[in-house]
């Protein structure tokens, strides 16, 4: 019986003693933040533009983290959906075409001769890429455009176009080869036609 | 006293096709009506336009200077006047348009001033650094590394080689053949220049043993110079520059390395030419030995050509056949690529112009599944996993192909031309390579995006919270006036309202002008009116 006691005493004892250890452990090596936010805002294009419905890339990287499906951001398109299924271990699910569609990466280009210098989509640039003051023409300053085309609504006069960032012979790059017919050659020699 | 060559077993022997084009001897090309200068015929910076259309300008003269370390000038290959400074497409695999320079010849050739440098050993290495960069100097066996930039990584390290390369190995290609055979003392001198800069213990030059000519003029240039010459066997791709320089010195660059990391500088001797012709006559590089070969051409030759200078022209010097010519390429067979336009200009790297007939570069047969043969990684210079890349590259596993080291991979084609499924497996690696390369640049704008969102937030709080402070000052300020008023009130005094004077001012003032339009005739009513 006395054993029984013994092994019960001593199991309770090795619970307390890791118990409190763990305990210890939890509040000393506690992680600030919230790393799988992190992660997934890593992942999102930070366009900024809100077409997922939250103000800004963070947001909408919490509400994943919360549940939200991850298939909401147009920029990203494909590859970013494919990226945050391998981090969440989701399912990977076509664009929620309701956000919008994946489109080639754009810039904000304004018609100097037409502004007239209202500082309304220097108000709406999420991160500051419009350069400009009251009465003054405004420019873009196109290295920081994410192109969002979040400035091409408040503008009054219209005179904001977004246009395709152009191929240079620096930024091109090589296609993957187009798959050729895959008939063995002696099939081919046979007369057969691809 | 022979110098031994390393070991290796990586590399293949294409079918040669040198003779074509090395029976006749070089001549200079003739003179087109046009030239165009693309401003980037190097790796970096492109240059900046210094002419403006209708600007006359004198052979030699700069039309563009370098733009930061690593750009080089662009010069006027002859006189003439600049047509235009425009968008034209450029000898580029994309078949882009850059912009470029247009400048019609007035066929004077009249030379701007120039001299050289007397005595090279007298000159500080960073002055003849700049110097040697003024003068246009860039790579001329592949990519167009600006020259005073990769001499410049020499001069600050401990240099125990300097590495020329002649061993020229892809086929076709004659023109550092004929370079060393016809001008074996300019690369031998050149050489001496770059030794003064990077200060090495050895010299050494690697040439293949399928030149015996250019090799016995070498030796003779070479008689009374710290230049060695070393004869290596023929194999392609032992001209890449890791390559010779583990055939050379049995040491490997370290991956993202440059070969200064291990104490060697690499140089073509083409661009050792050009180094010794700006040094001693102030020359800039204004033009370049270029092959012109294929069965689509009757007389396949070198020429010396003026950059800038159309294709067409020299295909018609050479007796081009247009209803035999099927691929025209820039550069060799296994490395060049093809053009689509034959008004393409000559720069600085073109080394060899391809004219191929049917027979010669058949199109390529249909590509078969991997047979997981090993043939390719056998041959590949590189010591990488070719089939490896292959799947990752093709199931855009780009992970996975950078821990097998892509980046590595020199794309020679090896591995391709051995393929007994004829995949083209190179192009696979160039497709993998950009779509890193892509993602790399976008996660770099995407850093920046978000800091700069954040920081937006941040003023935007900020500016919230000043405007809220403020807001509860001017709220204090009135409830403190009140107070005041109050108190005042209480104590029975009538409140001094400070702006009783102002009113009594202003009453003063109005009864002053009715005076004055009352009497018109006063002289200096004019003056209290205004």
């Amino acid at each position: 019986m006395s054993v029984v006691i013994t092994a019960v005493l001593a199991l309770l004892g090795l619970a307390a003693v890791f118990g409190a250890i763990l305990g210890y452990a939890s509040e000393r090596f506690k992680v600030e933040g919230d790393p799988v936010v992190d992660q997934i805002d890593a992942i999102l294009p930070q366009t900024q533009c809100g077409q997922c419905g939250h103000p800004g890339c963070r947001p909408y990287a919490e509400a994943i983290a919360n549940g939200e499906a991850h298939n909401h951001c147009p920029p990203g398109g494909e590859a970013t959906i494919i990226a945050l299924s391998e981090l969440l271990g989701r399912e990977v699910l076509p664009l929620d075409e309701e956000h919008g569609e994946e489109k080639p990466r754009t810039v904000a280009y304004i018609r100097e001769a037409e502004c007239i210098g209202c500082t309304k989509c220097i108000q709406a640039c999420p991160v500051d890429a419009i350069l400009g003051a009251a009465k003054q023409m405004h420019t873009v300053i196109v290295d920081e455009c994410t192109g969002c085309d979040l400035c091409v609504e408040p503008c009054p006069v219209d005179c904001i176009d977004m246009i395709p960032i152009r191929t240079t012979p620096k930024s091109w790059h090589w296609d993957l080869p187009q798959p050729g017919h895959r008939l063995i050659a002696t099939d081919l020699r046979g007369g057969l036609q691809s | 006293m022979k110098r031994p060559v390393f070991e290796y077993s990586w590399g293949i022997h294409p079918p040669e096709n040198k003779v074509q084009s090395t029976e006749r001897p070089l001549e200079d090309a003739p003179l087109p009506d046009r030239l165009v200068l693309p401003l980037q015929q190097h790796i970096g910076a492109p240059a900046q336009p210094l002419v403006e259309p209708g600007t006359r300008v004198l052979k030699g003269q700069q039309l563009a200077s370098a733009n930061g370390f690593i750009s080089v000038p662009v010069h006027a290959p002859t006189s003439g006047t600049v047509l235009e400074v425009a968008e034209h497409t450029i000898p580029h695999p994309s078949g882009l348009t850059d912009l470029c320079v247009v400048l019609e010849p007035d066929g004077r050739d009249e030379w701007t001033e120039h001299r050289g440098i007397d005595d090279f050993s007298a000159v500080a290495p960073r002055e003849l650094l700049d110097y040697i960069r003024d003068h246009g100097v860039a790579g001329l066996g592949g990519a167009g590394f600006p020259t005073a930039a990769k001499l410049g990584s020499g001069t600050d390290s401990d240099i125990e080689f300097l590495v020329l390369n002649g061993v020229e190995c892809e086929p076709y290609i004659t023109a550092d053949d004929t370079l060393m055979f016809e001008y074996a003392e300019a690369v031998v001198k050149g050489a001496e220049v770059i030794a003064h800069l990077v200060q090495p213990r050895e010299i050494l030059l690697g040439i293949e043993d399928n030149k015996p000519e250019a090799i016995e003029e070498l030796r003779k240039a070479a008689a009374n110079s710290p230049v060695q010459i070393v004869v290596i066997p023929t194999k392609y791709p032992s001209g890449g520059e890791k390559q010779l320089i583990q055939i050379l010195t049995g040491r490997e660059v370290p991956r993202g390395g440059i070969p200064a990391d291990i104490g060697i500088v690499c140089m073509n001797v083409g661009t050792t030419a050009a180094v010794w012709k700006a040094v001693d006559s102030g020359e800039p590089l204004i033009s370049r030995i270029t092959t012109v070969t294929g069965k689509a051409v009757d007389t396949p030759r070198n020429l010396e050509v003026l950059l800038g200078t159309p294709i067409r022209s020299l295909l018609e010097h050479c007796g081009v056949q247009r209803d035999a010519l099927y691929r025209l390429i820039m550069g060799g067979p296994l490395m060049g690529f093809t053009l689509t336009d034959e008004n393409l200009p000559v720069i600085k790297t073109t080394n060899c112009i391809l004219a191929a007939t049917r027979e010669e570069l058949p199109p390529p047969p249909p590509a078969q599944p991997c047979i997981r043969c090993g043939m390719c990684a056998e041959v590949c210079p590189a010591y990488l996993l070719p089939q490896q890349l292959y799947w990752y590259s093709k199931a855009k596993e780009f992970d996975r192909a950078e821990a097998h080291n892509l980046f590595d991979c020199i794309e020679c084609g090896a591995c391709a031309y051995v393929c007994p499924s004829n995949i083209p497996l190179v192009q696979y690696y160039r497709f993998a390579k950009g779509e890193i390369r892509k993602a790399e640049h976008e996660r770099i704008l995407a850093e920046r995006s978000r800091e700069r969102f954040e920081s937006r937030k941040e003023r935007l709080a900020r500016e919230e919270q000043e405007k809220e402070a403020r807001r509860k000052a001017r709220r204090e300020a009135a409830a403190r006036a009140q107070a005041e008023k109050k108190a005042a009130a209480a104590r029975g005094e009538k409140p001094a309202d400070p702006r009783a004077d102002e009113v009594k001012a202003a009453v003063e003032r109005v009864r002053a002008k009715k005076e004055a339009a009352a009497t018109p005739a006063a002289p200096d009513n004019d003056n209290q009116a205004g």
